[in-house]
């Protein structure tokens, strides 16, 4: 355990004022969970704060208890001598607004009321996960950051250096981009409609029901990781062997190993997520576009002042490279400080919490050893 | 570049001639920056905004160690990410006869930059000549260590294919520095004794 942070407790910030959205509506109050490694220094310039993927949470490295199996979602780059080292850093991971794991969400109760929000929960946007992040830091007293995340996470990290620029001095996106293409929707779009058509949805008020509309939820998940493999991954994982069987059973029922993973993985998704939870955060992902309000990418970087990294992998067809070089791109063109690496992987969009070990070297040669400011 | 004559005096010398050439201040591109010495060099001894490219992912890191700006790519599939004239100068150190499509890659120098640095081992320095014609195979040197099966120096050149080229193509050379065992040379008056023994040298070009 030496090299990991320990045991850990997530803790709960309870915002007491409204929170305007993006949409205009207004959320009255809201709770943000998140965890934090390492110690603030006097100056409270040390911080970095790590940035979730679509289903993740705050609890990002370390683990909760003793007995406690599974480690934080980042733990391989989070912790003494890691990428992001908490000898030198003080990390932060928060629960994204919309989320099921402890920031408020449709899964959480309307403020005064016993009476869960569900579809009356109004639709969040990047932009306002962000707030509530920067809500979080200046409780913890933090006043430079460098943002970390990867897929979406990456956008919220970019959102970040261009809304909070005065108070962002690096940033690093991992196989991201600065807006969906149609296809990435169109996969989302396939899980909310499995979601939505399902008997168990009940629009949205399904929390104290007898059923679930678990099948929905797990149907959005293997489309999910589908889209997180590639055709080489699939291929190595499971090719056309058939599932504990020599020969198919000439009935609908599962036949192949791949058929199997994907029931796993929906299942398992199901004991551990929010079904409008996807639906809100699937339709944040979709909406943002870093350049809608500045007419051009260029011009949204232009008031930057971070040092960027951005990082893909070969093998990601749902962020591909050339998202991630259009990013890049338009920071030379703002003339602003930055570096690109395309990280050789077979394993899809997936890479970015699997390459570790190429990540901590990039990642930690471009923090360099005064952090974000080695110039 | 060859990692041997990557540590060597020539190269350092090298590096001197081309930071000489650029003005305090610039904004500069090195492609095929290797481990960023040279682009170091410029940003502490010329103040340069710089940014390097580099296709081989150690390299890219030892560069983003020394704190620098560095895009990971391949040079032979162009400039795409930069802009028209968006650079003052543009480095293609010891590069040029490992490309693909060398007409293409300073095609594109040209576009994203005001002026470029081109350097390259001359083909027909003396020596070479002369092994090739004693030995009967490929010539191999400090400058040039590679066996004709494994060399990155796929489009070997000589200092008058340059002039030539540049001719063609309508391309300015505004200074030529010819270089012999790590001194600089002074140029001859007529073009073929230089070509005949300069063992690298580099030029400054533009439209």
């Amino acid at each position: 355990m030496e090299n990991n942070v320990g045991i850990v407790q997530t803790q709960y910030l309870e915002v007491k004022e409204p929170l305007t959205l993006e949409s205009g509506k207004v959320l009255p109050e809201y709770t943000v969970a998140y965890e934090n490694y390492g110690e603030l220094n006097e100056n409270c310039d040390n911080a970095i704060l790590v940035l979730h993927a679509l289903t993740g949470d705050a609890h990002a490295a370390g683990k909760q208890s003793e007995t406690d199996k599974k480690v934080g979602w980042w733990n391989d780059m989070i912790g003494p001598h890691k990428a992001f080292d908490t000898n030198k850093y003080f990390v932060v991971a928060s629960n994204m607004l919309g989320g099921c794991s402890g920031t408020t969400g449709p899964s959480s109760f309307k403020p005064q009321s016993n009476e869960r929000y569900g579809l009356d929960f109004p639709v969040i946007t990047i932009e306002d996960t962000i707030k509530v992040q920067k809500k979080l830091l200046d409780f913890l007293g933090v006043k430079k950051v460098i943002v970390a995340g990867g897929s979406m996470g990456g956008m919220q990290a970019l959102e970040w250096s261009i809304t909070y620029s005065d108070m962002v001095s690096a940033c690093v996106i991992i196989a991201s981009t600065s807006k969906l293409s149609a296809q990435s929707i169109a996969f989302n779009a396939i899980g909310r409609n499995a979601i939505l058509s399902d008997p168990n949805f009940n629009q949205g008020k399904y929390y104290d029901a007898q059923t679930q509309p678990e099948r929905g939820l797990a149907i959005a998940r293997m489309v999910g990781h589908v889209t997180y493999l590639c055709e080489d991954a699939m291929q190595n994982k499971f090719a056309r062997r058939f599932q504990d069987k020599e020969k198919p059973d000439f009935d609908f029922n599962i036949d192949f190993e791949v058929e199997s993973y994907l029931e796993y993985q929906g299942q398992t998704f199901v004991d551990r997520f929010d079904a409008n939870s996807y639906l809100y955060i699937t339709k944040a992902v979709d909406l943002y576009d870093a350049a809608q309000k500045y007419g051009s990418l260029e011009n949204a970087l232009k008031k930057t002042n971070a040092k960027f990294l951005l990082m893909s992998f070969t093998s990601d067809w749902l962020f591909p490279t050339v998202q991630s070089k259009e990013i890049v791109s338009a920071l030379v063109k703002a003339k602003k400080d930055v570096s690109f690496c395309e990280i050789e992987s077979p394993c899809g969009h997936d890479a970015f919490l699997l390459e570790f070990e190429t990540q901590t070297k990039i990642i930690k040669s471009f923090l360099g050893v005064n952090g974000g400011n080695n110039e | 570049m060859n990692k041997e004559y990557g540590q060597s005096q020539g190269l350092r010398l090298n590096y001197s001639i081309i930071t000489d050439v650029v003005e305090v201040g610039a904004k500069v591109i090195d492609l095929g920056c290797g481990d960023g010495t040279l682009l170091a060099k410029l940003i502490a001894e010329k103040k340069v905004k710089g940014i390097g490219v580099e296709i081989d992912q150690e390299s890219v890191i030892s560069s983003l160690e020394k704190g620098l700006s560095v895009i990971q790519g391949d040079i032979d599939e162009g400039l795409k990410e930069f802009q028209d004239q968006e650079f003052d100068w543009v480095i293609l150190n010891q590069t040029l006869q490992s490309t693909e499509k060398p007409d293409y890659v300073v095609d594109e120098m040209l576009r994203v930059g005001k002026k470029a640095v081109v350097s390259f081992p001359n083909f027909a320095y003396w020596k070479v000549r002369f092994y090739l014609f004693f030995m009967g195979k490929m010539p191999k040197s400090k400058i040039l260590p590679f066996e004709w099966y494994n060399t990155p120096n796929i489009h070997l050149l000589t200092v008058n294919d340059f002039y030539d080229f540049c001719k063609k193509r309508n391309i300015k050379i505004l200074k030529s520095v010819y270089m012999t065992r790590a001194n600089v040379r002074k140029n001859f008056l007529i073009r073929s004794l230089s070509n005949f023994f300069a063992e690298e040298v580099i030029f400054v070009i533009s439209r």
